[in-house]
């Protein structure tokens, strides 16, 4: 299975969830898979899902947020596992699709083929450090730690389409769905 | 007035409740004014264009943001400044201590020192290089008007001299 497909597994069990979604094919997929105004597709800035999921989480302690991620951009930004766990926001879930590649440049290989994400993050500290295949994402979502979440799957991109909203678009739809505290 | 109290001031006055930080010696007194305050939320990271990243989704949560760094921190965070930032037009305000500028005694700070107002430039971003604290009292209202207004980040620069 592919990057799709785990996004498909990830959307079966978001309701109101605000989602913050990685640079790339990611952002293309999800959108085709499920567009909804509470979805913040990121257009730039490789690496930093995270963190824009993590200031949100601080920023509205009243909404759960759900960082789809990947494996690349997560090397990218390491710093951001320790600074998320230090803060341990409980409305935070990090999910990183694992899928070996730099899946929107080609597919060239990544280091976490040598590493296991999990374990990185069990050993800085994250309480609720699992793997898709284990879970219910819908109880790890209402749990009251941040979750750190890997989904393992193949390389490989689908034929979605570029997302036809201009960022300035995005940003002001998915500012008024999610409205004020 | 005081140097730090003058930008404390500022920040307080334009609203500023979302600080993301890597320190600098020339800003400890404000990061303790800063982590004293109640209604700002203070976030010490790790390197700086993971601070930007965070202030995106704070500005989109509803709050005001700014940054402390060095300026070497700009170095560090160009691409989340344009591809995120700007994109988007998020508003931010950059408060810098901009090292290597006259009475600098590391000499490593002086390259990027150097050539920081310049870099602001070629990225088309404003900035503006207070002389003392009511001048940057000032500056600091006017930049976060200016961020808001651009939907670009807009800079501080506090030089050796100014504190």
């Amino acid at each position: 299975m592919v990057r799709r497909e785990a996004i498909v597994d990830i959307m079966e069990n978001i309701t109101d969830e605000i989602v913050v979604c990685n640079i790339g094919f990611p952002s293309r997929e999800l959108y085709d898979v499920k567009d909804r105004p509470e979805n913040f597709y990121m257009i730039g800035s490789m690496g930093l899902a995270s963190s824009i999921g993590f200031g949100l989480a601080l920023a509205r302690p009243d909404k759960d947020i759900v960082v789809i991620d990947g494996d690349g951009s997560l090397l990218m930004n390491m710093g951001s596992l320790v600074t998320v766990f230090a803060h341990n926001p409980r409305n935070l879930t990090w999910i990183v699709i694992d899928n070996g590649a730099y899946g929107s440049t080609g597919n060239q290989d990544t280091y976490a083929q040598v590493l296991d994400l999990c374990e990185i993050a069990k050993s800085v500290g994250f309480k609720n450090s699992c793997n898709f295949k284990d879970i219910d994402l819908t109880d790890v979502i209402k749990s009251d730690d941040c979750s750190f979440v890997v989904y393992e799957t193949d390389a490989g991109n689908s034929k979605a389409p570029i997302i036809d909203l201009s960022p300035i678009q995005i940003k002001k739809r998915f500012m008024k769905a999610i409205g004020k505290q | 007035m005081d140097s730090s109290e003058a930008i404390f001031d500022g920040l307080k006055d334009v609203g500023i409740d979302f600080i993301v930080s890597v320190p600098c010696v020339n800003l400890s007194k404000l990061l303790d004014m800063i982590d004293e305050d109640e209604e700002i939320t203070h976030i010490p990271v790790t390197r700086e264009e993971e601070g930007i990243g965070i202030c995106a989704g704070a500005y989109l949560g509803g709050k005001k943001p700014a940054i402390l760094m060095q300026n070497s921190g700009l170095g560090n965070s160009i691409n989340a400044l344009k591809s995120l930032m700007e994109l988007y037009e998020f508003p931010l305000l950059m408060i810098m201590s901009h090292r290597g500028t006259e009475g600098e005694s590391i000499c490593g700070q002086v390259p990027m020192g150097k050539s920081t107002p310049r870099i602001l430039e070629a990225m088309d971003y404003r900035f503006f290089k207070p002389g003392n604290p009511d001048g940057a009292y000032e500056d600091i209202i006017e930049a976060w008007d200016l961020s808001c207004e651009e939907g670009k980040p807009v800079s501080v620069l506090l030089e050796i001299s100014y504190w």
